[in-house]
């Protein structure tokens, strides 16, 4: 019932998570973490793969299917690492009519505990094998959805790819511990008493995803496969969903959102990104995939006399001075505050007796930014709570274009000694207080 | 003027009119806060209550230390976060005020002193017994802050106050619909828990006298307010009602206060329009309110203003009173001429003049008057010097008798009189006292 009624909302395909070994489910399983007043900026969960019988979920994808032909439905499978019970799960998901599988290599908390899910996808043998065993009955293309809980996700990816799948999902949820109740000190969520490590997904986990689905498509070995990829991990809006496209995910699947706001959040996502995608003058969805992936380099190719300086537009500024305190507290210190006459003061400088809302506006002092002194960290800019208020601006550094691997290259010593690295920026007038 | 509403209708039409916030809705409020660095909320707060770090203490669920961050700044947090004039204050200066709604300071603050005294829970311990003794004259808001913050401070002092029970204005001068009458006293009962030692029915001059309190204190605080509505000087004054008595029977008496039909308040300052808010809510059906200038010069906050507005009343400007109709002893009318503005008076303002054979007539069977009150009587008493008639002080809060000092309504010669201005003349003043105690020994 919930995919038709996804499908009649308009999402153009279901992945059917995820049927395979016998399961019994806890209560309490989702956590979820909330932070200044927003709800479900992430949620974590204990639960296991369906715990309605194999026999139902078979039966039910299939009168899905023949319902909407014009769907994709995709079966998420997760069995016992053997290859009969593989071969086995992979022909009933064949017989219901699907149009596709999706290896769940990723769940990363009680089914990892049976050998399943993370456990497999941990370990790049183990991946490699297991999708060799479908592939060797797979009528339909196959998935491989991997885990985030890896040191480098590269390694179980081109598992994958030597196994011959046909696609590559990601991100699965991130291990994690919601929290703790300091009321009465239990883990948060409680299952009688005790609690465990989960899977972490939503909003928060997206900067997590988009850097481990641009290592993908920086690999050689997986872009050359041109295996599509899609991708997920918090996309919430069709802002996340166009950064997910532009670094390469040419499918989009998404869950916390809809399980915070339901299936009528598609609309927008659909609506937004077209157009996006007419103001930006892409016609199809391809035009968008992987458009920004070149940009993504590596600290040693930037160049290290592109300068930018912060610059408060005195117009917009409300004068909350938290780019002050951040500046001033944490970063370079190059923010002032600067009275009426001119004069630089202090915080807090106002008479204990003066008071009202004329004297604490009138007399408030504005803040400027000695732009010699920026480094451009960027940071004020971050704080800022107004809309277009602090500029990023580019100013000249002077320099020629050079980047850390040209310099260790050309200077060898400059990037190993720190005298040598005084002179060089004396010669080159980086001042750095 | 029979009055027709049950007594239980009486007391709730008078009841406090915001009520409080939710515990969700503060979190939601707390987290809009941008928590602004040397924020100017905190600035325009005459006792300057660092006001971004105890609304972030609501939001972290801290509620014992947003309320002790205010009561450290500020003694009589509860009564301030009802009748402080926000919007020319802490609210109005909100950097989130010009393109947002800014943030509902008043009604956070008053979450967080309900949390404090719904709890009970002590936040303050009184320092080491200093065995310096202080007096207090008069258990007004300046009074409690002074007396608290020096109890604080491990002196012995003692509350004198004339009335029967202490507070001030905020007990007997500011209309429920703002300020219940439990708030003041809960106040006034977490002083007295700190050690100050109340004695209600004594007053300076009479039951009580200078050599007295100079003879046992090493040093005295006068906080003794204003004195009683000035008289208008027009035949037939007799029968109109003092405002401010008007306002404490509302609080303390409500069901013996007589309110007309016709109403007419003399005055347009924010004691008129709480007189007014009295008469229109406990059952008068006609409020006019008169005053000589115009909308411009009124003194009433324009919040206030707009309020009374809403309330149903109406104004006559450029009206001057000039006699009372009365028969029988009850009032029938105020006979009144239309006046018109000529230059500015010694206020700045200018000075109204009446228009030649304008005379007219409101009918009405209650006119109170608000115009503002005496200058205190004791100056002269304890020969103070004084300023525009306003006990006179030094920078410390020091009269010109060494050891007397005083703070609150009774000095303000300058800029408009409100609870937490008088708060912060009590909590310097201790400070200044303290001082001259422990430097003695």
């Amino acid at each position: 019932m919930q995919v038709h009624r996804a499908f009649e909302a308009g999402w153009g395909g279901a992945v059917w998570k995820t049927i395979g070994a016998p399961v019994l489910n806890v209560s309490n399983r989702y956590g979820a973490w909330h932070y200044g007043g927003q709800k479900m900026l992430a949620i974590n969960n204990v639960e296991l793969i369906s715990d309605r019988p194999l026999e139902v979920n078979l039966r039910e994808i299939a009168d899905v299917k023949r319902a909407w032909p014009d769907r994709a439905v995709i079966v998420s499978a997760m069995v016992e690492s053997k290859p009969e019970t593989w071969h086995d799960i992979i022909r009933k998901i064949q017989d219901t009519g699907a149009d596709g599988i999706e290896l769940n290599y990723g769940c990363p908390h009680g089914m990892s505990e049976r050998g399943m899910g993370s456990a497999v996808g941990q370990v790049p043998e183990y991946c490699e094998q297991i999708t060799r065993w479908v592939m060797e009955v797979a009528k339909i293309p196959v998935i491989v959805k991997l885990t985030p809980n890896i040191s480098d996700i590269v390694m179980p990816a081109r598992a994958a790819v030597a196994a011959g799948a046909h696609a590559l999902s990601l991100i699965n949820t991130i291990n994690s511990i919601i929290g703790v109740d300091l009321d009465n000190l239990e883990i948060t969520p409680n299952i009688g008493g005790k609690g465990g490590h989960g899977g972490y997904a939503g909003p928060a986990v997206k900067p997590i995803a988009l850097n481990m689905l641009v290592a993908l498509g920086r690999d050689s070995v997986v872009s050359e496969s041109k295996l599509p990829i899609s991708g997920m991990g918090g996309i919430s809006t069709w802002r996340d969903a166009a950064e997910f496209l532009l670094l390469g995910a040419s499918s989009l699947q998404v869950c916390t959102a809809v399980m915070h706001y339901g299936f009528r959040i598609v609309e927008d996502l659909c609506d937004g990104l077209s157009n996006w995608m007419e103001e930006k003058g892409f016609a199809k969805i391809s035009d968008v995939v992987g458009r920004s992936l070149h940009r993504v380099s590596d600290f040693g190719d930037f160049d290290l006399s592109f300068r930018a300086v912060a610059r408060i537009d005195q117009k917009k500024c409300i004068r909350c001075n938290l780019c002050y305190v951040a500046c001033n507290d944490t970063a370079h210190q190059c923010i002032d505050l600067i009275a009426k006459d001119g004069s630089v003061v202090q915080p807090r400088s106002y008479d204990i007796q003066a008071n009202g809302k004329e004297e604490a506006v009138g007399t408030r002092p504005s803040v400027y930014v000695r732009e010699a002194d920026c480094v451009g960290c960027r940071l004020c800019y971050n704080v800022c709570p107004v809309e277009d208020c602090i500029h990023m601006v580019e100013e000249p550094s002077g320099r020629q274009a050079i980047t850390w691997g040209q310099l260790s290259k050309s200077q060898r010593a400059v990037t190993e000694d720190w005298e040598e690295m005084r002179k060089y920026r004396e010669k080159m007038g980086i001042h750095i207080h | 003027m029979t009055n027709s509403q049950p007594e239980m209708k009486r007391f709730e039409a008078l009841d406090e009119l915001l009520p409080p916030l939710s515990a969700n809705e503060a979190a939601v409020e707390s987290a809009r806060c941008l928590m602004c660095y040397d924020a100017p909320c905190t600035h325009a707060c005459p006792t300057h209550i660092d006001i971004p770090k105890f609304i972030k203490k609501i939001g972290t669920g801290n509620l014992r230390g947003s309320a002790r961050t205010i009561l450290e700044a500020n003694l009589l947090g509860a009564t301030c976060a009802r009748v402080c004039p926000v919007q020319e204050l802490c609210e109005g200066a909100c950097v989130l005020g010009a393109e947002h709604k800014p943030i509902a300071i008043g009604r956070l603050q008053r979450h967080a002193m309900d949390f404090a005294y719904g709890t009970g829970i002590g936040l303050f311990h009184p320092a080491k017994a200093t065995g310096e003794k202080a007096a207090v004259i008069g258990a007004g808001p300046a009074g409690l802050s002074c007396a608290g913050e020096l109890a604080k401070l491990g002196h012995r002092v003692t509350l004198f106050e004339r009335r029967e029970l202490a507070g001030g204005l905020s007990t007997y001068g500011i209309i429920g619909l703002r300020e219940p009458l439990e708030v003041a006293l809960a106040e006034v009962a977490m002083v007295e828990k700190l050690g100050v030692k109340l004695e209600t029915g004594q007053e300076l001059g009479t039951n009580l006298t200078q050599a007295q309190l100079q003879g046992e204190f090493g040093a005295v605080f006068l906080s003794v307010g204003l004195g009683a509505t000035p008289s208008l000087g027009i035949p037939g004054e007799e029968h109109i009602l003092d405002g401010l008595e008007y306002i404490e029977q509302s609080k303390v008496d409500v069901s013996r206060l007589v309110v007309g039909r016709n109403v007419v308040v003399i005055g347009a300052g924010n004691t008129a329009i709480d007189c007014a808010t009295v008469a229109r809510r406990l059952g008068a059906t006609q409020v006019t309110m008169i005053y000589r200038r115009t909308e411009m010069e009124m003194t009433a906050y324009s919040h206030e203003y707009d309020f009374i507005k809403r309330e149903g009343v109406s104004f006559a400007f450029l009206t001057q009173p000039v006699r009372v109709h009365a028969e029988n002893g009850a009032v029938k009318a105020l006979a009144c001429v239309r006046m018109r503005l000529g230059n500015a008076d010694a206020s700045g303002r200018p000075a109204p003049r009446p228009v030649e054979g304008s005379e007219f007539v409101i009918v009405a069977d209650q006119i109170v008057k608000a115009i503002g009150q005496e200058k205190p009587s004791l100056a002269a008493q304890l020969k103070l010097k004084t300023e525009k008639g306003f006990i006179q002080v030094n920078a410390e809060f020091e009269t010109n008798l060494p050891g007397v000092y005083a703070g609150g309504d009774c000095i303000r010669a300058r800029g408009a009189a409100s609870t937490v201005m008088a708060v912060q003349d009590g909590k310097l003043a201790a400070r200044a006292i303290h001082e001259r105690l422990v430097g003695r020994g």
